[in-house]
């Protein structure tokens, strides 16, 4: 009851709560393609590879969003490159190319910037978001779920058989590539709420909550962004109540829901299938 | 009369290893193809570097006499099975939907019709019953009829399927082979990568014999000669024999 007071009494509090509200809701719906095209250590990778691009942005005295975006597409080409021109495995590809970019990224910012900096890039402190970040934020949500409601169709169709579309014509390349362009928007967006080094908790672990609770993309997308939202109003409540650095806070709420989840969804929860499996040891004895 | 598909002269390597040398044929419309020959001979990389889903070396594919760059949205293709991921959150009907999506434009979403029309399509191969099931529910060859409901859907002039018989049961398998032999009564064209030489005079008018380079390419009558396969099998011919392969 406090919290919603001081949400009410705090323009700070408001901002950091809308934020991390699109935060959560952009995070959910592209995780879910991201879990879905098994690209979990990629979305990991382009989060981590947004750095050195803000750190440039910041040299140059242009929006971050600009110089996140390419480096987040340098690194996401470069993996591809290295995977397809070598008998290297795209995991140790993606180990390789975006622990490169981030040791980059913290070389430029401590030669430009203080440390705090780079803690609050790492790890995100929604509660000292300006009005221009939330914009930002709030404009870039606004693009990403434009964008998935008018390519859905693509991006269902390249996710589950991406041999079929590229036989009837889509250009399934082009389609990943725009999905990590997607992807290194919305770790821009998350870059005050849960930071750099957290933002894949945020991608992962609410799709992952809701793929273990339905049989249909569309739903799973709902059900992934809800999952998020819920996640960033608990976690901000944790960190504005008791201190605490709101990413942690976030990530950490996302991964209780997650666990009762995976313990306690009707068909795949871990508790449901035990009881099933007992009861079909039982008529047979 | 207007070849469906004719290939000149196809190269196709993976970092310099041939996998694919010098294949020139024809196929004409109306057709019902198998491609055959031992593991490894290229069969699935020959089918996908016909529809230009992998980088050719040299050679040339016409489609009914154009480029495949304009006649895409007449090609339906089943991929193999293994390469699907079972798990994936989509019904019976959104998949066989998937198959109306070639004609659905930009920015547009199926609508009434085109739900219809896939429903139309589970119902001929039997599936309709499942059509709000998880895919990872049915059983392989309940699976493959499902990813042929969704070739039907497409309306294609020429369907291309990868293995369709792996893992699947008789009367599924049945019930797949009459659906494309009556395809190929109103003129469509199959090609079937297909493993298995016993049923392979049975299933299919004309056969492309495979191992790495062309062995053969005809009527089943001209390509299912003893010396012919022999030539495809080499050191397995005798394999084939034990396990009671008649060729």
């Amino acid at each position: 009851m406090e919290f919603i007071e001081a949400v009410m009494h705090y323009g700070f509090l408001q901002k950091a709560l809308l934020t991390s509200i699109m935060v959560g809701i952009i995070c959910g719906v592209i995780g879910c393609f991201i879990i879905l095209r098994g690209m979990a250590l990629m979305g990991d990778a382009i989060s981590h590879a947004v750095l050195p691009g803000v750190a440039i942005s910041y040299m140059l005295g242009i929006n971050f969003f600009f110089g996140a975006v390419f480096t987040g597409l340098v690194v996401a080409v470069a993996i591809g490159f290295v995977t397809q021109n070598s008998r290297i495995k795209h995991d140790t590809s993606i180990g390789i190319m975006f622990t490169a970019a981030f040791a980059a990224g913290i070389i430029i910012i401590t030669m430009l910037k203080s440390s705090t900096d780079l803690y609050h890039i790492l790890f995100g402190n929604v509660l000292a978001v300006r009005p221009s970040d939330m914009w930002i934020t709030l404009g870039i949500g606004l693009v990403v779920l434009l964008a998935v409601y008018l390519f859905y169709k693509e991006l269902l169709v390249t996710s589950f058989d991406p041999t079929m579309a590229a036989a009837y014509g889509l250009p399934i390349r082009f389609i990943h590539y725009f999905l990590m362009a997607l992807l290194t928007m919305v770790t821009v967006a998350s870059l005050q709420t849960v930071g750099i080094v957290l933002v894949v908790a945020m991608l992962i672990t609410p799709a992952a909550a809701a793929y273990l609770l339905t049989e249909r993309l569309s739903i799973m997308i709902f059900l992934a962004s809800g999952i998020g939202v819920l996640s960033s109003i608990i976690g901000l409540y944790c960190s504005f109540t008791y201190n605490l650095a709101s990413g942690a806070t976030i990530v950490l709420a996302a991964t209780a829901i997650f666990i009762l989840v995976f313990l306690f969804a009707p068909k795949h929860g871990l508790i449901w299938k035990r009881i099933k499996a007992n009861k079909k040891k039982a008529s047979l004895a | 009369m207007q070849s469906a598909i004719s290939i000149s002269d196809l190269h196709v390597s993976y970092h310099g290893n041939e996998a694919v040398k010098g294949i020139n044929l024809a196929i004409e419309p109306g057709k019902l193809v198998g491609i055959i020959g031992p593991n490894g001979a290229g069969k699935s990389t020959f089918l996908k570097a016909m529809l230009d889903l992998i980088p050719r070396d040299k050679g040339d594919v016409k489609i009914l006499g154009q480029s495949i760059k304009v006649v895409r949205k007449k090609i339906a293709y089943v991929p193999q099975r293994s390469v699907i991921d079972w798990d994936f959150p989509i019904t019976v009907l959104d998949t066989v939907l998937l198959g109306t999506y070639p004609h659905i434009k930009l920015f547009h979403r199926p609508a009434k019709q085109e739900k219809d029309w896939a429903y139309q399509c589970l119902e001929r191969v039997g599936m309709q019953h499942f059509s709000k099931r998880q895919i990872g529910e049915l059983s392989g060859g309940q699976q493959q009829r499902v990813f042929l409901a969704r070739a039907l859907a497409q309306e294609a002039e020429l369907f291309f399927l990868d293995e369709p018989f792996v893992g699947v049961d008789v009367s599924s398998e049945e019930t797949i082979i009459k659906l494309l032999k009556e395809q190929c009564r109103t003129g469509k064209t199959v090609v079937v990568v297909h493993h298995d030489l016993s049923k392979a005079n049975d299933y299919f008018n004309e056969l492309v014999l495979l191992n790495k380079e062309l062995i053969s390419f005809g009527t089943v009558d001209e390509v299912f000669q003893p010396d012919v396969i022999a030539r495809a099998y080499h050191g397995q011919f005798a394999f084939m024999k034990e396990i009671g392969v008649s060729i």
